[in-house]
C-alpha cells in the first residue's frame, strides 16, 4: 500500500510537469504552468522524504536550506543578459548531481534499490558518465559566456585524437564498472577521465555557436537525470530526465538549422575564414561605407510609417534593452509601427533577445521570429539592427563559398534603409566582412549602440 | 531483464510525449523553457534526499552534495523562470 501511495504520487507529479511544459505553450499560460511543474516537484519530495530506507533528516534538511538559499539569490539576482550563464550553470548542477546519487547508489547497491544488478551498473556507469560531461562541460561554456575564458574557438593541434583517446578510455572504462561494480574507485576514474573529455569537446567551441552548445548540454542534464532514474528504477526520474533531454534536443536541433549546420559541425568542425572567392574587407567595404549621425537616423526614423528592430549580442552586452525599447514607445505614439525581427541564434542562448525584450516591457506579440519578418521586409521604411552581424549577412545568401553559406539570414537589406549601429567594421563570430553595410540604402552608426539609441531619441524629441 | 523493459518502455513513451508537448512551444518561450526544464531536472533531489538519509557516512556525504546541487537547480530554475515569464506581456 505504502509503495503504492509513492508511486502513485510520482505519476501524479510526472502529469504535472508535463501539463507545466505544455503551459509554455503560449505566454498567457506559462506562469500558470511554471507554477504547476513546481507543485508536482514538492508533491514529489514530500513523498520522498517519508521513505523507510532514511533513518535521519538533519543533513537532508541541511542540504535543502543551503541549495535553496543559493538557489533563491541567483534566481533573484541574475541580470537578464546574463540567463545564458545561469542556464548553463543549473545544467551543470543536475550533471554533478546525478553524478554523485549514482556514486551513492552504486556504494549501496541493492540495498537501496529494486533494480537487477546489471541494470543498476550499466545505469549508474552511464549517469558518471553523462554527468560529468555535463558538468565540466557547462562549467567550461558559463567560463567562456561569462569572458572567463577566451570566448574564441581554442584549439591545439591533435585536438581530435585525443579526444577520441579520451572517448574509448571512458568507453573501457564504462565496461570495467558495469563488470566490477564492487570496485568504487573504478567510477570515480570513469567520472574524472569523462571529465577532462567534458571540458575538451566544449573549449573548441567559439562563442556565436553557445546556443548550441548551452541547449545540447541542457539536453544532457536531462538524460543523466534519466539514467539515474534507471539506477534507481524510479519513474518520475525516468519520465522527467526523458522530458528534459528531448526539450533540449529540438533546441539544439533548432539552433543548428537555423545556422544551417549540422550538429557534428557545429560540434567538431572548426568555422575558418571563407576560402577561395571570399572577398576582403577592402574590396567589400573600400569607400562605399556611408557613416550617418544619430540626428540624421532621427530624421529617417521621423519619416518611417513602419520600422523593425533586429537585435543581436550585441545589445546585450551594451545593456540597450531599455532604450531600444523606449525608441519603439517614442516612435509608436508618433504613429510608427514598430516591430522586432528576431533570429534563432541572435543572442547565447535560444530566446535570449525576447526574455530581453519582455525585459523591456515589449509586448510578445511585437516580436516576430524569422520567417514572420521576412514576408514583408521589403515594406519596411527603416530597418534598425542594433548588435546584430552575421545573422544579416546576404553573402549566406548570394556567396556559395562562404562559412555561412545556405543560413537563413533575416533580409534586412531588402529593406528600403537600413541603419545599423555598430562600434566598427570588424567581422562578426564567422569572420568574414559584411556586404550589408557597403549597400546604397545602408547607413552606418559607429559607435556604443545604448549611447547612440539614447543619442537618437534625444534628437527626436528635440525635432 | 522484465523490470528494465518496463523502465525503458517509459523512459521511451516519454520522449515522445516531450517531443509532442516541446515542438509546440513558440521561440519567444525558448530561454524559459530551457530554465524551467531546468528546474524539472532537478528532480535527481528524489534520489539525492533517499541516498542522504541512510546510515552509511560516504553515501549521506555524496547524497548531501546532491541535495544541494539539485535544490539550486529546483529553487533556482522555477523562481528564475517565474521571474521571466512575469514579463511577457500582451500589448495593450
Amino acid at each position: 500500500m505504502y509503495e503504492f501511495i509513492i508511486n502513485f504520487s510520482y505519476l501524479v507529479a510526472s502529469v504535472l510537469f508535463i501539463f507545466g511544459l505544455k503551459g509554455l505553450t503560449h505566454p498567457r499560460t506559462a506562469v500558470r504552468g511554471n507554477l504547476l511543474g513546481a507543485c508536482g516537484m514538492l508533491l514529489a519530495v514530500v513523498v520522498t522524504l517519508t521513505d523507510r530506507h532514511i533513518v535521519s533528516y538533519e543533513y537532508i534538511i541541511l542540504g535543502m536550506v543551503v541549495g535553496g538559499a543559493i538557489g533563491a539569490v541567483l534566481a533573484m539576482r541574475i541580470e537578464m543578459t546574463s540567463m545564458p550563464e545561469m542556464v548553463a550553470l543549473l545544467n551543470g548542477f543536475g550533471g554533478a548531481a546525478s553524478i554523485f546519487v549514482a556514486g551513492a547508489a552504486l556504494i549501496e547497491g541493492s540495498s537501496l534499490t529494486d533494480s537487477p544488478i546489471l541494470q543498476l551498473t550499466i545505469a549508474t556507469a552511464a549517469s558518471g558518465l553523462i554527468g560529468a560531461v555535463t558538468f565540466w562541460g557547462s562549467l567550461v561554456a558559463f567560463g567562456k559566456l561569462k569572458g572567463l575564458i577566451s570566448e574564441n574557438a581554442i584549439l591545439f593541434s591533435g585536438q581530435q585524437g585525443i579526444n577520441s583517446v579520451l572517448a574509448i578510455l571512458v568507453l573501457g572504462l564504462s565496461i570495467g564498472v558495469v563488470l566490477n561494480p564492487e570496485s568504487f574507485s573504478l567510477y570515480w576514474l570513469l567520472v574524472g577521465v569523462a571529465s577532462v573529455l567534458g571540458i575538451l569537446l566544449v573549449l573548441p567551441i567559439g562563442g556565436a555557436d553557445m546556443p548550441v552548445v548551452v541547449a545540447l548540454l541542457n539536453s544532457y542534464s536531462g538524460l543523466a537525470a534519466a539514467a539515474t532514474g534507471f539506477v534507481l528504477s524510479n519513474n518520475v526520474l525516468i519520465i522527467t530526465g526523458s522530458l528534459v533531454g528531448a526539450s533540449g534536443i529540438i533546441l539544439t536541433h533548432i539552433m543548428c538549422k537555423a545556422m544551417n549546420r549540422s550538429l557534428t559541425n557545429v560540434l567538431f568542425g572548426v568555422m575558418g575564414p571563407s576560402g577561395e572567392g571570399g572577398q576582403t574587407a577592402d574590396e567589400v567595404y573600400g569607400g562605399k561605407v556611408k557613416s550617418a549621425s544619430p540626428e540624421e537616423v532621427a530624421l529617417l526614423f521621423d519619416a518611417a510609417r513602419r520600422v523593425v528592430i533586429v537585435p543581436g549580442y550585441g545589445m546585450a552586452v551594451s545593456q540597450a534593452q531599455h532604450p531600444v525599447a523606449s525608441l519603439a514607445a517614442l516612435l509608436e505614439s508618433r504613429g510608427t509601427t514598430v516591430e522586432y525581427g528576431i533570429h534563432p541564434v541572435a543572442g547565447r542562448m535560444p530566446g535570449h533577445m525576447n526574455v530581453l525584450m519582455a525585459e523591456a516591457d515589449v509586448p510578445y506579440d511585437a516580436l516576430k521570429d524569422m520567417d514572420e519578418i521576412n514576408q514583408t521586409i521589403d515594406q519596411v521604411d527603416v530597418v534598425l539592427v542594433i548588435g546584430a552581424n552575421d545573422v544579416v549577412n546576404p553573402l549566406a545568401r548570394t556567396d556559395p563559398s562562404s562559412p555561412i553559406a545556405g543560413m537563413p539570414i533575416i533580409d534586412v537589406d531588402k529593406a528600403k534603409i537600413v541603419v545599423v549601429i555598430k562600434r566598427s567594421l570588424s567581422p562578426g563570430f564567422a569572420g568574414i566582412p559584411n556586404p550589408l553595410f557597403a549597400l546604397d540604402n545602408s547607413l552606418m552608426l559607429f559607435g556604443d549602440g545604448k549611447k547612440m539609441v539614447l543619442d537618437i531619441i534625444a534628437a527626436l524629441k528635440d525635432s | 531483464m522484465e523490470m528494465f523493459l518496463m523502465s525503458f518502455t517509459v523512459f521511451v513513451l516519454a520522449i515522445f510525449v516531450g517531443f509532442e508537448v516541446i515542438t509546440k512551444i513558440p521561440p519567444t518561450l525558448h530561454t524559459p523553457l530551457m530554465s524551467g526544464s531546468n528546474a524539472i531536472s532537478g528532480i535527481t533531489l528524489v534520489g539525492a534526499i533517499v541516498s542522504t538519509g541512510t546510515e552509511l557516512w560516504v553515501t549521506t556525504v555524496l547524497g548531501f552534495l546532491s541535495v544541494v546541487l539539485a535544490t539550486i537547480n529546483v529553487i533556482g530554475g522555477f523562481m528564475v523562470t517565474n521571474r521571466m515569464l512575469a514579463m511577457f506581456k500582451k500589448k495593450t
